[in-house]
């Protein structure tokens, strides 16, 4: 997050949100929110490797017990440069990683997802670069060269029924507060982190994640009556990935809607074409940076209420300072 | 890539289409749009068809018409304000495009909803579904030509719609559910006027298992019509009645961890082996039933207290994402909600409607057939466009 935002940019927002959670019942996160810088910068070496994409954002410490099932998994697969890489992993980073999601250290096992993590880590490998299992739900991280792979693994295993695919882009939110004229209904073009840096340094959600964008699908298995998240970063610069048409026929449209809608390409697909838009539509509106017009001409009232929602007429004095 | 067994059987049962096309019927071919406006289509979808004589080769459906983009719109707005844009998405069923949202949000803000509330939003989830699946019970007559169950369908679900309105003060768009509980209690009288609503329903079932059902004309049109194979309509996720009527025994109802009220009554899953329309009507019919009971258990047990949970002064929404799907009247529809802890808007809100993969089966399941089926499968699919396009 960009020092260098004017005072009413998202980013000064955040941090003034920050600053106010102890008042909130929601006190617990606090801490973890106010170091939340911490794993962007400790990760930025590890992603200079490219040739070693796990290495990068292992949320060890969300997934408590997950970094020591995948150290002993991973040996028969790979040899012992990936037992280094990922022994190294749990131990350096596991501290700084713990932060981004808000989770508590001790997370309660799940007798039915962790087996199907562990399963998976021991049959694709380093190709698994973060998992979290919490709230009754699984979200695994893999890398984009084994999407494909994966999503064909989950389908022999059990995870029959295709529920959806889609993307997210990462690029900080606009700004919604209409406190700054010049940022308001765009991307803040200042709180576009530095491109220079390996990580993008975006703040990526739940599995951690490296780039601005990432393709997303669920899957359920019908049988244990179990649902998984699988994710996969993509090239910021040319968002690509197999697609996985192949495994899942309804896999189709959505990706289809995923490329007019994020511009992210879909290798293998054998007709990429505009599924809601027109066929000239130039354009990839659901990125962050692709601005909504409607609110650029006129601002939305709803967001600027006459009548502020109980609590927000204090953050509307105390931002700004 | 190893070719599965399904995808060979697709395959030779698509090989099997292009002969029989090719050698019963030696006519020159014949581009036909069906729709956008036309009355099978409950909207405007078109489908591009290429027909070799009576027989579609291939089919397309181009949607679109109606692309609201309410994914990029919930970005600029506060939790509290996307039901209102939400309850557009399937306008026959309103009040349950916002039940998985609130559930979602709720979800982030770590807030549960009183028990009463609970109950309330379980009973009018599955008003929302007899409203919906009603109107298709009496739909389904239309297109294959008979003109008066559809009569009696709107009948008969202006008691549900009169309930709604009573309780929410809107017929379609009740804008009811809020984050951490509901927007009012019921009214008085209301329990006692629901369930002589839920008697006629019942009344209304019957009618339709009779004249609809029972009917000869209406059972060779939809028996053995747009077959859907298990393992096919898993592959393209097709989710609802659709999917129970191709033998697959699984309602998020009952199989996901719901907070609502489902699992505190009895009911059942129906489930039919056959796939084809025939099996989608009956499933729905049988469906409906099932709801009229559950709103009927659920009055009787409903627990007294607050309809709405204290929720904290200041809501800032943490950090964090969730997925939340229910067993909506078209399907599976969920949402996939992101927020970044800054904004009090969602960061990022995938819709995941039912109607979407239930159609993206067309190409698949139109190969082949004579146009008046088309009609048939496309009614017996029961899709909404506002579920589609978004």
């Amino acid at each position: 997050m960009s020092e260098a935002s004017g005072p009413a940019g998202p980013g000064e927002a955040q941090e003034a949100d920050m600053s106010e959670t102890p008042e909130t019942p929601e006190a617990p996160e606090t801490p973890e929110v106010s170091d939340n810088p911490a794993p962007e910068e400790t990760s930025t070496p590890a992603e200079a490797k490219a040739e070693a994409p796990d290495t990068t954002q292992q949320p060890a410490g969300a997934t408590g017990d997950d970094v020591p099932d995948a150290a002993p998994a991973e040996v028969p697969s790979e040899g012992g440069a990936v037992d280094d890489v990922v022994a190294e992993d749990a131990g350096a980073d596991s501290e700084a990683q713990a932060v981004p999601e808000d989770v508590p250290a001790p997370r309660e096992p799940d007798e039915m997802r962790d087996p199907i993590v562990e399963a998976l880590v021991a049959a694709i490998g380093a190709a698994v670069v973060g998992s979290v299992v919490e709230k009754g739900d699984a979200w695994i991280r893999v890398a984009a060269s084994a999407w494909r792979q994966t999503v064909q693994w989950c389908k022999d295993h059990g995870f029959t029924y295709f529920c959806f695919l889609s993307g997210i882009d990462w690029m900080p939110s606009i700004d919604l507060t209409n406190r700054n004229e010049q940022t308001y209904g765009v991307a803040a073009e200042a709180a576009v982190p530095d491109e220079n840096t390996a990580t993008g340094g975006y703040e990526t959600g739940v599995a951690g994640g490296d780039t601005r964008f990432q393709v997303f699908t669920r899957l359920y298995d019908i049988e244990r009556k179990v649902g998984i998240t699988l994710k996969a970063d993509l090239d910021d610069a040319k968002p690509s990935v197999e697609s996985i048409i192949d495994v899942f026929r309804g896999a189709d449209w959505h990706e289809r809607e995923t490329w007019e809608m994020f511009g992210f390409d879909f290798q293998g697909h054998p007709g990429l074409r505009h599924l809601y838009l027109p066929t000239e539509f130039e354009g990839f509106p659901l990125r962050k940076d692709f601005p909504l017009l409607a609110r650029m001409v006129k601002p939305w009232p709803g967001l600027v209420d006459k009548e502020p929602i109980p609590g927000d007429d204090e953050e509307e004095a105390e931002a700004p300072a | 890539m190893t070719v599965t067994e399904h995808q060979q059987q697709a395959y030779i049962a698509g090989q099997a289409a292009d002969a029989r096309i090719r050698f019963e019927l030696e006519t020159e071919g014949m581009t036909l749009n069906i729709g956008p406006q036309h009355p099978a289509t409950h909207g405007t979808l078109r489908i591009v068809v290429r027909l070799d004589g009576e027989q579609v080769v291939w089919a397309d459906p181009v949607c679109g018409y109606m692309h609201r983009g309410y994914e990029k719109l919930c970005e600029v707005r506060k939790y509290q304000q996307v039901t209102t844009l939400i309850n557009r998405i399937d306008w026959l069923g309103s009040f349950c495009n916002e039940v998985p949202f609130i559930l979602a949000a709720e979800n982030l803000y770590e807030v549960e909803a009183p028990p009463r509330a609970q109950w309330i939003r379980t009973i009018m989830f599955e008003l929302g579904r007899i409203a919906n699946v009603a109107l298709f019970l009496g739909d389904m007559g239309v297109q294959l030509g008979a003109i008066t169950p559809v009569f009696f369908a709107s009948r008969d679900r202006e008691h549900v719609l009169n309930l709604l309105e009573s309780a929410t003060g809107g017929r379609f768009h009740p804008n009811y559910d809020r984050v951490g509980g509901l927007k009012d209690d019921l009214p008085k009288g209301w329990v006692e006027e629901c369930k002589s609503a839920m008697e006629s329903m019942r009344g209304f079932c019957d009618e339709m298992e009779t004249l609809l059902m029972g009917n000869e004309i209406f059972a060779t049109r939809c028996r053995g019509i747009g077959v859907i194979p298990r393992q096919i309509a898993l592959d393209y996720g097709m989710s609802g009645a659709n999917l129970r009527a191709s033998g697959v025994d699984w309602d998020l109802r009952r199989d996901s961890p719901s907070p609502l009220a489902w699992k505190e009554v009895d009911w059942k899953v129906w489930t039919h082996p056959d796939g084809d329309s025939y099996a989608r009507y009956w499933v729905r019919l049988q469906e409906t039933r099932e709801a009229t009971k559950i709103v009927d258990q659920l009055l009787d047990g409903l627990p007294s207290g607050p309809v709405m949970a204290k929720m904290p002064a200041r809501l800032r929404v943490p950090r964090g994402e969730a997925w939340v799907s229910t067993e909506n009247p078209l399907g599976e529809m969920g949402y996939y909600v992101v927020s970044d802890g800054g904004t009090s808007g969602p960061f990022r809100c995938k819709i995941r409607t039912p109607s979407f993969n239930n159609i993206s089966i067309v190409p698949w399941l139109l190969r082949g057939v004579y146009v008046p089926d088309v009609i048939t499968i496309l009614a017996s699919l029961y899709f909404i466009l506002g579920d589609i396009d978004r």
